[in-house]
């Protein structure tokens, strides 16, 4: 039988401060503690040195350090800001198993080996993580994952065979386990040394499973294997061309065999994309970029077809002027010499299921290459689907996403959930048939003539009765309703919007949404 | 006579479901030529439904009465709802709220805010797709790319609803009035509008024919997203032009 494999583990201490520093910008060498349900989880080394300790309540540790920053716990800010740790780990070595976000872990032998020696490899390790990512770190060699964990916060290589020895002088906290800890203690068993001398029998017998799992640990038979992470396999497809593409029905020819291969590599893996990025490449070193979105799987010809209209934009589509357009890229001045296309938002192949009775198939399939056209012709954010949301003006109850994007609200609607916000002080229906993105200013005025005013107790200086939108002469107003309060968001002071809102009919028959915010009419929406 | 009951019953929620086509409703061949529209607009067009491959253009009229929009949102609301795909183009101010009031589909319709120069381009290409395209005109159109687009719309079998100044239409729906109702002098709120709508177009459509309809409709039942509410069981109001169909298929 095999023993424990040599292990070698890098650790990156205090790394949700480190993520912090790294992702939101707080600053490490200032006092910091990262905060999960009101307790300390895990502090700068300045912090440290003031008194404030791992589990400490908020309170508690802002008394010892009345400077310190509390920053929320986020394993996935965590999570993702060890991403290039582990990329430059992998570039030294490989076969990486992320243990949690702060550490990583690999078999030592292999770069023991090439490296002449584990010291080394650690050596090399250390430093290129600090130069690549600026990022300290420490690296303990032991038999198994956890053993060298401990080693790593000593900053230690236990040579072969002296693991157990190593963890014997350890105290039992060292397992993480805070209730069998607890509970060892009490029982007068204080080092990880006094816990392995226990019968293995008997541990399983009165503690459970994991404490004889945790038992195996301490006596240094640490037997996982390491769960190496695989870096993700390479699908871009690229082609270069000797001879210029410079017709848009040649490069068509060439995206089409691309997109084949592109979709025979996917197919290989048993994986379909439904996000593309197609980059296309000149003589002269111009680049255009552009990802495509689709809901459904990006088929063969679906691709081909991607490519030819973003070439067809690019190649002929520009000569035309745009006024008022956005920023188009400008007409290449040579022609294509690369074509790369990126698979992106990549997932397992299980074959695509039509709907039964075919009200997802045909009509469906026949719309979204209508509308992926028009996307080819004015860029994929210009067709758009509204997703209503929750809100309390029209406008903030919609959402446009691009067309073939996933159909989130900004905020839940009511529709959403039994539990959604109810938003009062929403609009009644019926909602008006035009919003305006843009409100459009205007003024009030009262039979008199002078500007009507709402006042801070909700009280109208006179009945509208005249209304001016932009330069336009006054219209009558023969109806009207409100003031309606709306104080959104008074905590946040930046988004903060405190209106009043009247309904307004007018002689011509028109009905508008009104607003009044610091003394300023404007038009919302109109009921058309 | 029970077991026939049961069999009646069974096929009546079949067809609540929207699964199944009682045999004797019109073929697919004609029946998928035409688009429904609420039962408030039927009589305004020719084949009470919006024909495949016709042009129905909804103009705001001049000078401009409001009212255009929501017609526009009645006009899809059905079509939308029994399964059409629609989208609008050029409406950079398209009130998505009210469109999900009337009962469009939302996952069903795209929307080109601005397309500009290209905006033949891109209806065009619409219609080879979408089975309704509305389409904001805009100014200036020349006459001769609206006759390529309604013969594109003809051929694909696609119905493209102008919303603006547009000649040649089949059917060209106005606003003649609308009034609003609610809303008092500082009380009150807007609640329904009666709109007076006048269709003209050619051939079947030529003589003018006008009807007065309230927006948004006042019928309690159009208010949900249910396809075609079928009451089943009990006395039932003979208003419902469905329901009655309905009887008539199952019996």
């Amino acid at each position: 039988m095999t023993g424990p494999v040599r292990t070698l583990l890098v650790w990156c201490p205090d790394w949700p401060v480190i993520a912090a520093e790294i992702v939101d910008g707080v600053p490490a060498t200032t006092p910091v503690a990262v905060l999960h349900a009101n307790r300390v989880v895990a502090c700068s080394e300045a912090a440290r040195a003031e008194g404030v300790r791992r589990g400490l309540r908020k309170r508690e540790a802002q008394s010892r350090c009345p400077q310190l920053t509390a920053v929320d716990h986020d394993p996935g800010r965590d999570a993702r800001a060890f991403e290039p740790v582990v990329a430059a780990v992998e570039e030294v070595a490989a076969g990486v198993e992320v243990v949690r976000p702060g550490a990583c872990a690999l078999a030592a032998r292999g770069p023991g080996r090439y490296f002449g020696g584990e010291e080394r490899a650690a050596e090399q390790i250390v430093e290129h993580v600090a130069q690549s990512c600026g990022v300290e770190s420490q690296v303990g060699i032991a038999d198994g994952v956890f053993a060298a964990g401990l080693a790593a916060r000593a900053g230690r290589i236990i040579e072969p065979g002296g693991t157990p020895p190593f963890l014997a002088d350890l105290p039992v906290a060292a397992l993480g386990r805070p209730a069998l800890t607890d509970l060892l203690r009490r029982l007068g068993v204080r080092t990880l040394g006094d816990f392995a001398a226990l019968p293995a029998g008997d541990v399983l017998a009165r503690f459970g499973f994991d404490a004889a799992l945790a038992h195996r640990l301490a006596a240094g038979r640490d037997h996982r294997p390491l769960a190496a992470r695989r870096p993700p396999a390479d699908l871009d497809v690229t082609d270069t061309y000797d001879e210029p593409l410079d017709r848009v029905d040649v490069a068509a020819f060439a995206a089409r065999s691309l997109a084949e291969r592109l979709h025979d590599t996917l197919a290989r893996h048993g994986l379909a994309c439904t996000r593309l990025g197609i980059e296309a490449v000149t003589e002269h070193g111009q680049e255009l970029h552009r990802v495509w979105r689709h809901d459904g799987l990006l088929t063969a010809a679906a691709i081909a077809d991607r490519v030819r209209w973003q070439l067809d934009g690019w190649l002929a589509g520009q000569g035309r002027p745009r006024p008022g357009g956005r920023a188009a890229p400008p007409r290449p001045t040579s022609g294509i010499i690369r074509l790369r296309l990126v698979p992106d938002g990549v997932l397992a192949h299980v074959g695509l299921q039509p709907g039964l009775w075919g009200e997802t198939g045909e009509e469906r399939e026949r719309a979204h290459r209508a509308l992926s056209r028009v996307q080819g012709i004015l860029g994929p954010e210009s067709v758009v689907t509204a997703v209503l949301g929750g809100g309390r003006s029209p406008v903030d109850q919609v959402r446009l996403v691009p067309w073939g994007d996933e159909r989130v609200p900004t905020r839940p609607g009511p529709a959403a959930s039994p539990d959604a916000p109810p938003w009062p002080g929403r609009l009644p229906s019926p909602a008006p048939a035009l919003v305006l993105p843009e409100p459009l200013s205007a003024a009030v005025y009262d039979a008199a003539g002078e500007p009507v005013a709402v006042t801070a107790r909700l009280e109208v200086s006179a009945a509208p009765a005249r209304l001016a939108i932009g330069t336009r002469p006054p219209v009558e107003i023969v109806g009207w309703a409100g003031p309606w309060p709306v104080d959104e968001r008074w905590w946040a002071p930046a988004e903060a919007r405190r209106r009043a809102r009247f309904q307004v009919g007018l002689a011509d028959g028109t009905a508008l949404l009104l607003s009044l915010a610091g003394g300023q009419w404007a038009v919302e929406a109109i009921y058309d | 006579m029970a077991g026939r009951m049961v069999v009646g019953a069974t096929a009546l929620s079949a067809v609540a479901a929207g699964l199944v086509r009682p045999a004797s409703e019109p073929d697919p061949a004609g029946g998928h030529r035409l688009l429904p529209v609420v039962p408030e607009l039927t009589a305004l067009l020719p084949n009470r439904g919006l024909r495949r491959g016709t042009t129905v253009a909804v103009s705001s009229g001049r000078p401009a009465r409001g009212g255009g929009s929501s017609l526009v949102l009645a006009l899809l609301a059905e079509a939308s709802r029994a399964g059409s795909w629609c989208a609008v183009v050029g409406v950079p101010t398209f009130g998505a709220v009210a469109a999900a009031d009337a009962g469009i589909a939302l996952d069903r319709l795209a929307l080109v805010p601005h397309p500009g120069p290209e905006w033949a381009t891109v209806v065009a290409a619409l219609i080879d797709g979408v089975d309704v395209v509305v389409a904001a005109v805009p100014p200036g159109l020349a006459p001769s790319v609206a006759t390529r687009l309604a013969a594109r719309a003809r051929q694909r079998g696609s119905v493209l609803v102008p919303y603006g100044p547009w000649e040649g239409a089949d059917v060209t729906l106005q606003v003649m009035r609308g009034m609003w109702e609610g809303l008092g002098q500082g009380r009150g709120r807007l609640r329904r509008r009666e709109v007076t709508i006048c269709a003209r177009g050619r051939g079947a459509a030529a003589r003018p024919k006008e009807v007065k309809v309230w927006m948004p409709g006042d019928g309690a039942t159009r208010a949900g997203g249910a396809p075609h509410p079928v009451r089943t069981g009990g006395p039932r109001p003979a208003s419902r032009r469905a329901a009655l169909t309905l009887v008539g298929g199952t019996a």
